[in-house]
């Protein structure tokens, strides 16, 4: 059973219609609440609804990573699925690649798409790289899937000269709302699984993460969000507008 | 020239209709040294006259630049696939029954795509199908060599096939590829000569062989010495030590499967009963089974060549041959793009250690695939799981050279 994403608003509406005396208070400081959100979102570039790409089209995260990334650069995907990123970057970059990966139907599409992959559980940690052998450690939409992340983040910049993290984040402002009107875990575009057929066992917000990198002796060095449509550098606030972060982080000096 | 209606009238009815198969083979022997060009043994010694025994599929490209090298396990052969032509004049009546040993893989529109490819196999120095080996005579008494034959290892089959290259005028090959003692061939290949690799592909074989496979080895060898036939290996003319070398057969045959094969295709069935006859004779399947197994081994396989190849197999140690003991020293020699294979219930070359493998190239900044193939068919596998197997070839053949 799924549900759809955002349905809040019309369960918030039900919810308050059952206890109208107190409730239409509530609702309209709430509808004011999640006016002024949407505004600040739409000022943002948010177009509702519509995912960051267009079926066929680069991911955007993809394109963002890629153009981080000097030519002739070497790069270690770390759960590297079917190595289209890489795949990319080797023939557009013509990048030194080298792709990580536990799925053996994964592995073999990075077989077929020319993608060199060593399968392995990222959670056995990353032994056979020696230390900075890589320019980038690419650890994509995979943070909030790790038994244990801190190990695998202190592998990226001891294998890396930087780390790339992507993941979504469970600040977003929907998010926030949805569990706390609803009661239940969200289901939203970021976050598409229902808890029990999650592989995101370990959501985190950008503020999680920032709090993370520096008791690990470590620093983001440079952040984008995707606020609804659009790519941009990370603002201060974007642990409330941003649905997805990409992250440049290195050892701190 | 090759007839064809006579080849039908052998072979199973079909057979050499199927459009993807190679058809009919015929092997070439050729003599790579003789006296006046000895071949210089890992040993120091030197041995002549050597002859090889090969088959090739498929056409060699004007650039020369197509060409597959497969290589063969420890009871292989150079008969890749297809119909042996040749199986009634040489006595090797069992591939009349059976095409060659990877025919599921290597054929027109096959992963080895004969239509593509080159692909050429050969039969190691020390074995007993057409390449010299211990059944041959002895050039100085005329008589078969048996265990005066020269002790030989997996650097000298790959010298020996560097030397067919030559001999063929191929400089270059696009691929070198093989499972288990072939897989180690691949190994020796890339590091030995890694101007003349372009791709390299192991399957289900690691850079050394663990203790516990030298200890099946040598109680395989044991059971080979052991028999009243043997006689210090001159057995050729008389009864042969057919005994030992079905034992040695049926207890490797247990490391080529898993606890969990076995299970599946034997559990505790008796054989054609349902009752015990409380006698030593074959109660189960799984005894049958190993039995057939060790009986038609020895109607194929020459008891003294099974103890130089197992032999060979233990001493070979990449990182000691080309690295000073350091594998990571020796992978640091490979150009050629490199996909390791491993199967999940290998207990023969474990996932462990084949792993060990790919990661000396990652230790050393290499490229490499590395995959662990899921599958309960033990070390059988890489013969087995054609359908992963084969795309797994396919699909790396069919990437960019990085040149």
């Amino acid at each position: 059973m799924s549900r759809t994403p955002y349905e809040w608003e019309d369960r918030l509406v039900a919810l308050l219609l059952r206890h109208a005396a107190e409730g239409e208070a509530i609702h309209e400081k709430l509808a004011r609440l999640v006016d002024i959100l949407e505004a600040e979102e739409k000022a943002l570039g948010r177009v509702t609804g519509k995912a960051p790409e267009k079926e066929g089209e680069q991911r955007y995260d993809h394109r963002l990573i890629e153009q981080h990334i000097p030519d002739g650069a070497s790069v270690l995907d770390l759960g590297c699925g079917a190595g289209t990123l890489l795949s990319r970057l080797i023939q557009a970059k013509r990048v030194r690649g080298q792709g990580v990966e536990i799925d053996s139907a994964k592995v073999l599409e990075c077989v077929a798409n020319g993608v060199p992959v060593f399968q392995t559980n990222l959670d056995h940690g990353l032994g056979m790289f020696p230390d900075q052998s890589f320019d980038f450690v690419v650890l994509e939409k995979t943070v909030q899937t790790l038994n244990r992340p801190l190990p695998v983040l202190q592998e990226m910049v001891r294998v890396g000269k930087q780390g790339i993290v992507t993941f979504p984040n469970f600040g977003h402002w929907q998010m926030r709302l949805d569990l706390a009107l609803n009661g239940r875990m969200p289901v939203t575009r970021a976050f598409p699984y229902e808890w029990y057929e999650s592989p995101n066992i370990r959501p985190l917000t950008l503020n999680d993460f920032d709090a993370c990198v520096q008791c690990q002796g470590m620093r983001i060095v440079e952040g984008h969000a995707v606020v609804g449509n659009t790519v941009r550098p990370l603002e201060l606030d974007d642990n409330l507008f941003a649905e997805e972060v990409m992250l440049i982080i290195e050892k701190a000096a | 020239m090759l007839d064809v209606n006579w080849a039908r009238t052998v072979f199973p009815p079909g057979a050499l209709d199927d459009p993807t198969s190679v058809g009919l083979t015929s092997a070439h022997t050729v003599t790579l040294a003789d006296e006046s060009s000895p071949f210089r043994l890992d040993t120091g010694e030197f041995i002549a006259p050597v002859d090889v025994e090969y088959e090739t599929y498929g056409t060699l490209s004007a650039a020369r630049d197509n060409v597959v090298l497969v290589v063969h396990a420890l009871s292989g052969d150079a008969h890749v696939a297809g119909w042996d032509y040749d199986a009634i004049q040489t006595g090797r009546k069992w591939r009349l029954r059976k095409p060659g040993w990877w025919d599921t893989v290597v054929g027109p529109g096959k992963p080895l795509d004969t239509r593509k490819f080159f692909v050429i196999c050969a039969n190691v120095l020390g074995s007993c199908y057409g390449t010299t080996g211990p059944g041959s005579p002895h050039p100085r008494t005329g008589k078969p060599y048996g265990l005066s034959f020269p002790m030989v290892t997996v650097g000298d089959w790959v010298n020996l096939q560097a030397r067919l290259l030559d001999h063929l005028g191929i400089e270059r090959i696009l691929a070198v590829v093989g499972g288990s003692l072939g897989g180690q061939q691949v190994i020796e290949w890339m590091m030995a000569y890694p101007d003349r690799v372009e791709k390299a592909i192991v399957l289900a074989a690691s850079a050394k062989l663990s203790a516990q496979g030298l200890a099946f080895n040598a109680v395989g060898r044991q059971t080979i010495m052991s028999d009243p036939n043997f006689n210090g290996g001159n057995y050729y003319g008389g009864p042969v030590p057919a005994q030992g070398l079905s034992a040695a057969r049926m207890l490797a045959h247990i490391t080529y499967l898993s606890d969990a094969a076995m299970d599946m295709k034997f559990g505790r069935r008796y054989r054609n009963k349902t009752k015990p006859d409380f006698d030593f004779g074959i109660e189960f399947e799984v005894e049958s089974y190993l039995a057939y197994q060790g009986q038609s081994f020895v109607e194929r396989f020459d008891a003294n060549s099974y103890l130089y190849i197992t032999r060979a197999m233990d001493y070979y140690d990449a990182a000691e041959r080309w690295g000073g003991g350091n594998l990571v020293e020796a992978c640091s020699r490979v150009t050629a793009d490199t996909m390791v294979v491993s199967f999940s219930s290998d207990w023969l070359y474990p996932p462990a250690q084949c792993r060990e493998l790919a990661a000396a190239f990652c230790q050393c900044g290499k490229p490499v695939t590395y995959i662990e193939v899921p599958s309960s068919y033990g070390h059988d596998a890489f013969l087995v799981e054609t359908e992963i197997v084969g795309k797994l070839l396919a699909d790396f053949l069919a990437r960019e050279p990085k040149r």
